[in-house]
């Protein structure tokens, strides 16, 4: 009789569970994994590259297109480290609805982990009943930016434009008579902002439907139980963050140790978990959502209260307004030198870093004086968690590596950029 | 209906007339299993679909009612893959070791008040065997494909195979003794009057490891290993497609339909009446009594409802890993049935229960 081997298997990059292009050359004895080699790179799109080429506002939009299931945090990471090298700070407003909308985007990503991980653990419902409520998250992007996944909203300096006055809304069709379409019309008749309320009203019940399907199922626990153990100083070493760190029990997180925006002014809590293993790191996940529906609460209420301008008024960063450049030669100029040139920015690097949903998303720039960034290198939270696979699938069965690739929750934009 | 059927053919030589009258109650039985199958798949779709805030299919034919006419013909015109290293006898016979058993195994399903196809003795013996035999499609077509995602679905089902045929084996001892037969009609019969006389209730851990081992054995959701769609892809039937695949997959629903179908004749009565009982004795002169009466319906209400728990447990259970499986099997499942099996016995020496001797 031929004597067992090991074998080699090849997860991917084609593969239900590998989250977009992941190839994983896993060694295996049986279905237990002995080594796990993550191939990455199918997914490249030369986005440091490319931000070179460009006048620094015209990257904003390859930032979304990175994590592109946590859009505008990556955009914050980015305006963030441009306005440390020109030296401004956005207006309070500005500064309020870039958190507001970072966390509408953490809500957005912990939906789709939570949907995507349910799936890879053959829980099928959680991830419909998830994208039932990131629907209407998305129409707070739509709302606010005219597109529902790749923002682009915020600029260095504020955002954009101030939140709209009134929601896009329904409209009778073949599919939907005029009595449905007022129900569903129903949360739309305000501004952006009670639609959002109404939203952060509604959704901790729907944060309870999720964990009445997985938290207390017993299957649920089986699975991700004591599956990828990550010790706090193992955790450290492999330079994770974000849910990754907190759920092996570190409370590190940007938005309390080195806050931006507004979330010095917030009150929220971070979670932390106990043993470091899948279940804790869903745990804390399932709290982030509960934390940043908070947040938002807060966040709705200031901007309600507070209104004023939302960029800042130097017009060499940002356009002046439509009306003044009907009547003042020098605004034309300044829109034109801005939407042609762009603006350069003093010579020097910078590094900024936010609290991104899966983790510290930062962004090091080197400028040298021109309206080009001489060099951008993006951190991206996600390559150092891939790149710990390795030393949290060994030993496990190969279910358990889908249940790891899940609870990473890992998106290749960011990590092949 | 058969002396009907052995008149009207009076004409033929007698073995032709067996063969003849067999078949003519072979044909019915399968074209309505597969049509049942075809619509199993569309109250599927749209069962999840509700139980997951969508509407599921509504697009061909009215309602949708026409979908899986037109999955069965796409499945039918595309091209069927063999993979160049593949055994390619064993490949393409394995989709059919898997639906003959699925569909053979309904010869000894009482289907109404003294009737089945083979009112034979040793049916549940039948039973057995036949089911056991399905798993070897699903090996075979694990092996044969030469995929290492095929062959750890095999390997996967062999184990999980031989974990649960022994629950289900032992589950089915203890309705050998309740029923004092290996014949389903006797067994049925055995459970005539109300729903408490059924042998859900003094077998009622037995009922419970055979349903769950039914679901494990069908490869259904949560213990669907063998196809894991998000570890090993699809298991066993990665490699197949068109005609190949669609055996596949009209032998899994063929199978749930029978688990349904035996575990309402052992457990719950086969086509005796919810209403038969003296409860429901007032019901006798009024319209209604007819409803008292036992009959194909009941079976098929009873498979129906167990079917729907089929397609619940799907929409919300995650999935187990296969040693977790093998756990359940071995370290919960026959324990249990050994107990009850003992305790059944005693019960029945010192006389105690609903069931004959």
């Amino acid at each position: 009789m031929p004597e067992f081997q090991q074998f080699t298997l090849n997860f991917g990059p084609q593969h239900p569970a590998a989250h977009g292009v992941l190839r994983l050359v896993l060694d295996m004895d049986g279905e237990v994994i002995r080594k796990a080699d993550p191939h990455i790179g199918l997914l490249h799109r030369g986005t440091e590259k490319l931000a070179e080429t460009k006048p620094y506002n015209q990257s904003i939009g390859y930032m979304d297109r990175l994590d592109y299931v946590s859009m505008m945090c990556n955009e914050h990471g980015y305006v963030l480290a441009i306005e440390k090298l020109l030296g401004i700070t956005p207006p309070l407003r500005a500064r309020y609805i870039r958190t507001m909308f970072d966390e509408i985007t953490r809500i957005l990503n912990h939906l789709l982990w939570i949907g995507s991980h349910g799936l890879d653990i053959g829980a099928m419902t959680v991830f419909l009943y998830a994208f039932r409520e990131r629907e209407d998250l998305m129409d707070c992007y739509e709302a606010v930016s005219g597109t529902r996944m790749h923002a682009t909203y915020y600029r260095p300096g504020g955002v954009y434009r101030d939140l709209p006055d009134a929601m896009p809304k329904y409209e009778a069709s073949r599919w939907h008579s005029a009595a449905e379409v007022k129900r569903m019309n129903t949360s739309r008749e305000g501004t952006l902002l009670d639609f959002i309320e109404a939203f952060t009203e509604r959704f901790p019940a729907c944060v309870d439907d999720y964990e009445a399907l997985l938290t207390d199922n017993r299957i649920w626990k089986q699975r991700t139980v004591n599956i990828g153990v990550v010790s706090p100083e193992q955790a450290m070493q492999l330079g994770f963050t974000g849910p990754m760190l907190r759920g092996s029990g570190v409370a590190w997180d940007l938005r309390k140790k080195q806050p931006y925006g507004a979330y010095a002014d917030l009150d929220f809590d971070i979670p932390v978990g106990v043993n470091g293993d899948c279940y804790d790191r869903y745990l804390v996940r399932i709290e982030e959502l509960r934390q940043s529906n908070r947040i938002i609460r807060q966040c709705v209420e200031w901007l309600r209260a507070n209104p004023g301008p939302v960029i800042v008024d130097d017009y060499k960063v940002a356009p002046p307004p439509r009306e003044k450049m009907k009547g003042d030669m020098e605004a034309l100029i300044h829109h034109f030198k801005l939407f042609t040139e762009g603006y350069s920015v003093p010579a020097g690097e910078a590094y900024a870093a936010v609290e991104h949903p899966k983790g510290e998303f930062g962004v090091y720039l080197v400028a040298d004086g021109s309206n080009k960034p001489f060099r951008v290198k993006v951190r991206a939270p996600g390559f150092a968690h891939l790149a710990a696979l390795d030393e949290m699938v060994r030993g496990h069965m190969l279910p358990d590596v889908v249940a790891v690739i899940g609870t990473q929750d890992i998106v290749f934009g960011e990590i092949d950029r | 209906m058969i002396a009907w059927l052995n008149e009207f053919l009076g004409f033929l030589p007698d073995p032709l007339r067996i063969i003849a009258v067999i078949t003519a109650q072979i044909v019915p039985l399968v074209i309505v299993l597969i049509l049942c199958v075809a619509f199993l798949t569309y109250f599927e779709r749209k069962v999840i679909g509700y139980m997951q805030n969508r509407i599921g299919p509504n697009r061909v034919g009215p309602r949708g009612w026409f979908q899986p006419f037109a999955d069965v013909i796409k499945l039918l015109v595309k091209e069927v893959v063999v993979p160049s290293k593949a055994n390619r006898f064993l490949f393409l016979v394995a989709p059919l070791l898997s639906i003959v058993p699925a569909l053979a195994t309904w010869a000894v399903m009482p289907l109404f008040p003294g009737y089945a196809i083979a009112n034979i003795d040793a049916a549940l013996l039948y039973i057995l065997a036949l089911t056991a035999l399905s798993i070897y499609g699903v090996i075979l077509a694990g092996w044969a494909s030469n995929s290492k995602y095929a062959f750890l679905g095999a390997m996967r089902s062999t184990a999980q195979m031989l974990a649960y045929e022994i629950a289900m084996g032992f589950a089915l001892v203890g309705v050998l003794m309740a029923g004092g037969s290996l014949n389903l009609g006797v067994i049925t019969e055995a459970q005539s009057g109300g729903i408490l006389s059924w042998f859900w209730l003094p077998l009622f851990p037995l009922f419970i490891v055979y349903f769950i081992s039914g679901v494990a054995e069908t490869n259904r959701a949560p213990f669907d290993v063998a196809e894991g769609e998000s570890e090993i892809v699809a298991g066993f039937h990665v490699e197949y497609s068109g005609v190949a695949f669609a055996i596949f997959f009209l032998a899994e629903y063929a199978n749930m339909i029978l688990i349904a179908g035996l575990t309402a004749v052992m457990f719950f009565g086969g086509w005796h009446s919810f209403f038969a009982g003296s409860w429901f004795a007032f019901l006798d002169g009024t319209p209604l009594a007819f409803l008292r009466e036992p009959s194909l319906a009941w079976l098929c209400v009873k498979i129906a409802f167990f079917l729907f728990c089929f397609l619940w447990s799907r929409a919300t259970f995650p999935r187990y890993r296969y040693d977790q499986i093998m756990r359940l099997g071995w370290k919960v499942f026959i324990p249990v049935t050994l107990v009850w099996i003992m305790v059944e016995g005693v019960m029945l020496v010192a006389g105690v229960g609903p069931w004959r001797t």
